[in-house]
């Protein structure tokens, strides 16, 4: 056994008992600083592997950003796991079929770092032996990330973007405000406004006669209402713990 | 936290380090391992560290959320920006090469859309970190 792989088996040996120690744990802030571990070791597996790149980003993101954010998740559901209502048997049985399947698997795999594996065979020897004299960038990862395939990460800039858009209007945002279409033109309610309220509010306004169509206690326009919504991070943020 | 003398300290005197590992990771990308995506993240887990040690208030004062909402877009823009400056220098889309004289582009190229790469993805961490953080627990 080479010092290499036995770094390697340590190594995945720690990935299995954290895994487990994960699935084991009713405490979900254990759980959380577990998964924290869980990343750390994967980053030093990738170190091994000489994918150095990917290591740093494992442990930037999966040690350090996500880690907060599942506490942050922590703060906001409590700390307490509920038993499961069901028992483990169909999930084990199904988890052990894929397992059994993918080990099955690995053994028709050409062999870790063989230099004729197809992987090894296609644009990769191009890149290792032309990138430096074609670019003179030493760092071939980065040379191929963003000069050979800087549409690629454009791309994935964009989806990183996309992606935030996404969680934002899932968590940063309240109700929106609604658009109804009375009387001939479309007026804008405030969130949460019910069919009843609606209909006492125009009730009010037609018999008191004055003010018009955005009299009363229909918010007109939502004029406020964006300001209002924009900061809800700072509004209800403040001081925590 | 206003108790935690250590805690306080620690992070006045790391956050800085953070900030200039994170601008190291960024220029450092063509010669060492890192890049945009590593180096936006250490850069937000700067303001993160930040955020949890000194109350989310204050960062929000550092950096409101409008401003790290602002950042996410303007990488895009910088990373569409580099490429279209290709066009406008008279060559292609992402032609580093005219650029700058001789491979020089290329550098000047790579740093430039990873500028672009570090802007979005800092500013996506914090405006996530804010949207976790910023919502409290009703209790019904």
């Amino acid at each position: 056994m080479t010092p290499v792989e036995f770094v390697d088996i340590v190594l995945l040996i720690l990935l299995a008992i954290t895994g487990i120690a994960v699935i084991r744990t009713r405490n979900l802030f254990a759980a959380v600083m577990l998964a924290g571990i869980y990343s750390l070791v994967s980053a030093g597996l990738f170190v091994v592997m000489d994918a150095v790149d990917v290591a740093f980003t494992e442990a930037a993101v999966g040690a350090g950003i996500s880690t907060v954010l599942l506490l942050g998740t922590l703060a906001l559901v409590g700390d307490k796991e509920h038993k499961p209502q069901h028992t483990p048997i169909l999930p084990l049985i199904v988890v052990l079929i894929t397992g059994g399947v993918l080990i099955y698997g690995t053994s028709q795999m050409p062999p870790f770092g063989a230099a004729d594996n197809p992987a090894n065979q296609h644009v990769a020897p191009y890149y290792l032996e032309d990138s430096y004299d074609e670019t003179h960038v030493p760092n071939v990862v980065t040379s191929v990330l963003a000069s050979y395939r800087s549409y690629d990460t454009m791309g994935e800039t964009a989806v990183v973007f996309t992606a935030v858009v996404g969680v934002l209007l899932l968590l940063a945002r309240g109700p929106l405000p609604q658009r109804i279409h009375h009387d001939g033109e479309w007026i804008t309610v405030r969130p949460g406004t019910t069919r009843e309220e609606l209909a006492a509010q125009f009730k009010a306004e037609t018999e008191g006669g004055g003010g018009g169509p955005e009299g009363g206690g229909v918010d007109p326009g939502g004029g406020a209402d964006p300001e209002d919504r924009g900061d809800t991070p700072s509004g209800e943020g403040g001081e925590r713990g | 936290m206003d108790d935690r003398v250590i805690l306080r300290v620690g992070a006045k005197i790391l956050i800085p380090f953070i900030m200039i590992f994170g601008l190291y990771v960024h220029f450092h990308g063509d010669y060492g391992p890192g890049g945009g995506f590593q180096a936006g993240v250490i850069f937000a887990a700067a303001f993160v560290l930040y955020a949890l040690i000194f109350g989310l208030g204050n960062a929000i004062q550092v950096l409101p959320p409008k401003a790290a909402y602002i950042c996410a877009a303007m990488g895009v823009v910088i990373y569409l920006g580099v490429g279209f400056l290709g066009i406008i220098l008279g060559g292609q889309f992402m032609d580093y090469s005219v650029l700058a004289y001789s491979y020089t582009g290329q550098h000047y190229g790579i740093i430039g859309v990873e500028l672009g790469v570090v802007t979005t993805v800092f500013g996506v961490m914090v405006a996530l970190f804010y949207a976790f953080a910023g919502r409290r627990r009703v209790d019904s």
